[in-house]
């Protein structure tokens, strides 16, 4: 017998990268179990016991950062094994981002846990500012626009629209191309699988209510230890205060399709309300997962990316403000300015959704579904 | 600087679950509480840090628990076990406070698993942790910090100070603390290299503890040599098969190696001694643990051909692997010679069923000892070899207890004011053998009733 008493098991260095470490993580995961009843994670990584490189992206983006796992680890540092899976997944999921990016040309935008986002953001806005700026006359730009179409006398409609279409246009083209490499990649685990329609309702739901963010029922480690509902109850905030703000667009276009009524709306109409109660939403959702991001202990959290998650925040933080601060001076002489930094703002988001941490609802969603497929089928 | 604040009412000695139920019983009954645990904040929680499950009595399904495990089932159970001569009372006390303990946890902020969330193995008969025994720790510890208990770690209590069988102090490794009374719940003495050797001599060299370091016993020991009754057998380990490489210390679950059924298993002259087929089931590990005890160097090696090794279970580290018999000699330091008789001869005598798809029907003839089942040849290169010592996981022997767990003393007397729970008083009900989840529902059960006894102690004013 070798003399040799290796403590840290199922061969491999930590400094092989971040696909070796998940790997010996999750192999110690695979023969204890005792998370199995936290999350997805533990029984999608039992059945794929192998491990490969596409495995261990799927099982990453399954992973909804609830950190319970860690506090629960009998193998948690210092013991020998040293098992921080939801660090190890953090990376793990960064590095997927980077791997899947399209086109691949954009992927060194990834690089150093995101640290061009910021400054591109920035960039974006104040370059889309300065545009405005530059082309609208300071008699109309800051000057008080009221009645139909006082926006579009900063900006003509035709180019809000073209813009718009264009910077949403292009994240779900890019977003899309991502997805559909990693889910060529992330093979499935078995070859019986449940109808789809039914595995895209399962994954539907568990999109929507953040199962997974469920702790197995008592709540994640979103500070410390102690079980906590704040972080699913924030994303639920921004999420769904997203997702209304986009349904005040989709309803102001039918004003103005429909009804030929141009913005801006009155109070009690339906875009402002769906705007302002979407807005609200983000606000309470960025400013409370920023708040966690202060708070939160770092061991579970994968240092390197923790910037990039917080640089996304700040701008989602950033378009809402900017949109609640619009709907509320837009009788004055501020709308103008506001108009184009809000716009500017937005035209970011979607421009650098690709290559941000926003691609992560993407990459969940798909996982949740092989999940399911496995899941059920089984 | 003093360990506590203010002369407690109760005193409990360890960091397990026995420990902290009683810290949480004695606190909610009013009494000032410290509690000391030789270990650090990291390693809190004794060895139910590696724990999962535990046993309990149901009569319905429960949403942890399906079916139904009748009270008298349980106690069947427990004699069938080993525990056939134990104290009528502690039994009923044991099955009876396991049903209550499901709610008692959910009370504390302890979550379970649900049994039907697809995840889990059927199991009538115990209750799991989510996140298992790790989880359930923290979750108790909250619970006693909230209650108002002082946790101090990194002290351990190593003897009491008695005045006739009343104890006045502990003597810890820190000051003696005085205290209306005690709860010794710090656990057995097998993780001490010193307490293994006076029992099994140099053989104890050759054992990887599974569990938690300071499980040494040194309240144990006192108690032993002070002159309290002892309960179940000083030389009973329960041993298991891990891997040699593991960890000296907890190690936990994940280092068993399971898979004997589907190969040989050789000492270092590459010679079998027992049949690997006869015991498929989850006994066989504590099985293979006690024969490795005995083999020399107390080293065995699990040998599998490619077939074996990818029909057996997962294991944490990659066995050591070799193109041919010879090779894999060389590699693990097998005596060639032997492993290659070995195998050639149990090759030789391997009988296929009439069914050569039925595993379990594979047996040999002529070979002594026989492999009974799943006697498949080993001849599919690469070879791969496990090799394996035994791990302890608990001993059968502690300070025997009364009823109501006060520690008893082998003139016939028992102390006063000096309860036992946990690993210190369970070989009062595991004097031998082992069931799933036993050790966390005694540990548990009886760490309610100590915690409880002592807090009547009050503030020392003898009034038990």
């Amino acid at each position: 017998m070798g003399s040799a008493e290796p403590t840290r098991p199922a061969g491999g260095a930590a400094a092989d990268g971040n696909d070796a470490e998940a790997r010996r993580q999750l192999a110690v995961c695979n023969i204890c179990n005792y998370c199995n009843g936290l999350c997805a994670v533990f029984d999608a990584a039992e059945r794929r016991a192998r491990l490969a490189p596409g495995d261990l992206d799927l099982l990453a983006n399954l992973c909804h950062q609830c950190r319970s796992c860690l506090y629960d680890c009998q193998y948690a540092p210092p013991h020998a094994f040293d098992v921080n899976l939801p660090r190890a997944l953090a990376r793990q999921r960064w590095a997927s981002y980077r791997a899947y990016a399209w086109p691949s040309a954009l992927a060194v935008l990834f690089a150093g846990g995101g640290r061009w986002f910021p400054g591109l953001a920035l960039g974006i806005t104040v370059a889309f500012t300065a545009a405005v700026l530059l082309a609208v006359p300071s008699s109309v730009l800051f000057s008080a626009q009221v009645g139909e179409g006082a926006f579009y006398r900063i900006i003509p409609w035709w180019l809000m629209v073209a813009g718009a279409g264009l910077g949403f246009g292009w994240a779900i083209l890019a977003i899309g191309m991502g997805v559909r490499r990693f889910w060529r990649t992330t093979a499935p685990a078995m070859a019986v699988s449940a109808p789809p329609a039914a595995a895209a309702a399962t994954a539907t739901l568990e999109v929507l209510t953040l199962t997974n963010q469920r702790g197995g029922g008592p709540g994640c480690a979103d500070i410390d230890h102690r079980p906590s509902r704040l972080r699913r109850r924030f994303h639920h905030a921004l999420f769904y205060g997203f997702l209304l703000c986009f349904a005040a667009t989709l309803a102001a276009s039918g004003y103005h399709h429909l009804l030929g009524r141009a913005a801006p709306y009155p109070l009690l109409s339906l875009p402002v309300l769906l705007g302002m109660l979407g807005g609200l939403g983000m606000v309470a959702g960025t400013v409370g997962l920023l708040w966690l991001a202060h708070r939160e202990d770092p061991a579970p959290t994968d240092p390197d990316s923790r910037g990039a998650d917080r640089a996304l925040l700040w701008l989602l933080l950033a378009v809402a403000v900017t949109g609640l601060a619009l709907l509320a001076l837009r009788e004055t002489a501020a709308m103008g300015l506001l108009l184009a930094v809000h716009l500017g703002t937005v035209l970011a988001l979607f421009v650098l959704a690709p290559y941000g941490k926003l691609v992560h609802g993407a990459y969940r969603a798909a996982a949740l579904m092989r999940d399911a497929l496995e899941r059920r089928g089984r | 600087m003093s360990i506590h604040s203010a002369s407690p009412d109760v005193l409990v000695s360890g960091g397990g679950a026995a420990a902290l139920a009683a810290a949480i019983e004695a606190a909610q009954a009013g009494a000032q509480v410290l509690l000391l645990d030789a270990a650090p904040p990291a390693l809190r929680g004794g060895n139910t840090r590696h724990s999962r499950n535990f046993r309990c009595a149901h009569l319905a399904p429960t949403p942890f628990t399906p079916d139904a495990y009748r009270p008298d089932e349980f106690r069947a159970d427990l004699t069938r076990t080993g525990a056939d001569a134990a104290d009528p009372a502690l039994l009923d006390a044991l099955v009876t406070g396991s049903a209550a303990l499901p709610d008692w946890l959910a009370a504390q902020g302890v979550a379970l698993q649900r049994a039907g969330d697809g995840r889990l193995p059927y199991s009538r008969k115990t209750a799991f942790f989510l996140g298992g025994g790790t989880a359930a720790v923290r979750a108790l510890t909250d619970r006693a910090l909230a209650l108002g208990v002082q946790i101090r770690h990194g002290v351990g209590v190593t003897g009491l100070e008695l005045d006739g069988r009343r104890v006045v102090a502990a003597v810890t490794t820190a000051e003696d603390v005085a205290a209306g009374a005690q709860v010794l719940a710090c656990g057995a003495a097998h993780a001490d290299p010193d307490w293994l050797r006076r029992h099994w001599g140099e053989a104890a060299a050759g054992f990887i503890n599974r569990g938690t370091p300071h499980a040494r016993g040194e309240l144990l020991q006192w108690l032993m040599a002070a002159g309290a009754e002892p309960a179940g057998d000083p030389a009973g380990l329960y041993l298991v098969a891990v891997d040699a490489r593991s960890p000296a210390h907890d190690g936990g679950i994940v280092t068993r190696i399971r898979g004997m059924p589907l190969g040989i298993v050789v000492d270092n002259a590459g010679l079998r001694g027992h049949d690997e087929g006869a015991d498929t089931a989850s006994t066989r590990y504590a099985r293979w643990g006690r024969r490795l005890a005995d083999l020399p160097g107390q080293t065995g090696w699990l040998v599998l051909d490619a077939a074996g090794l990818a029909a057996a279970p997962a294991a944490l580290y990659p066995p050591i692997r070799a193109p041919s018999i010879a090779d894999l000699a060389t590699a693990t330091g097998i005596d060639a010679d032997g492993l290659a008789a070995t195998v050639a001869n149990y090759n030789a005598s391997i009988r296929p069923p009439a069914d050569r798809a039925d595993a379990a029907g594979w047996r040999t003839a002529g070979l002594v000892p026989p492999k009974s089942a799943h006697a498949r040849p080993i001849a599919e290169p690469p070879f791969a070899a496990y090799p394996m010592r035994p791990g302890v996981t608990f001993a059968h022997h502690g300070v025997a207890v009364d009823a109501a767990t006060r520690v008893r003393w082998a003139d016939g007397t028992q102390l006063d004011n000096a309860f036992a729970a946990g690993m210190i008083m369970a070989a009062n009900l595991i004097p031998r053998g082992y069931v799933s989840g036993l050790a966390v529902s005694i540990s548990l059960v009886f760490g309610r009733l100590a915690g409880r006894a002592a807090s009547r102690c009050g503030g020392g004013d003898g009034q038990c």
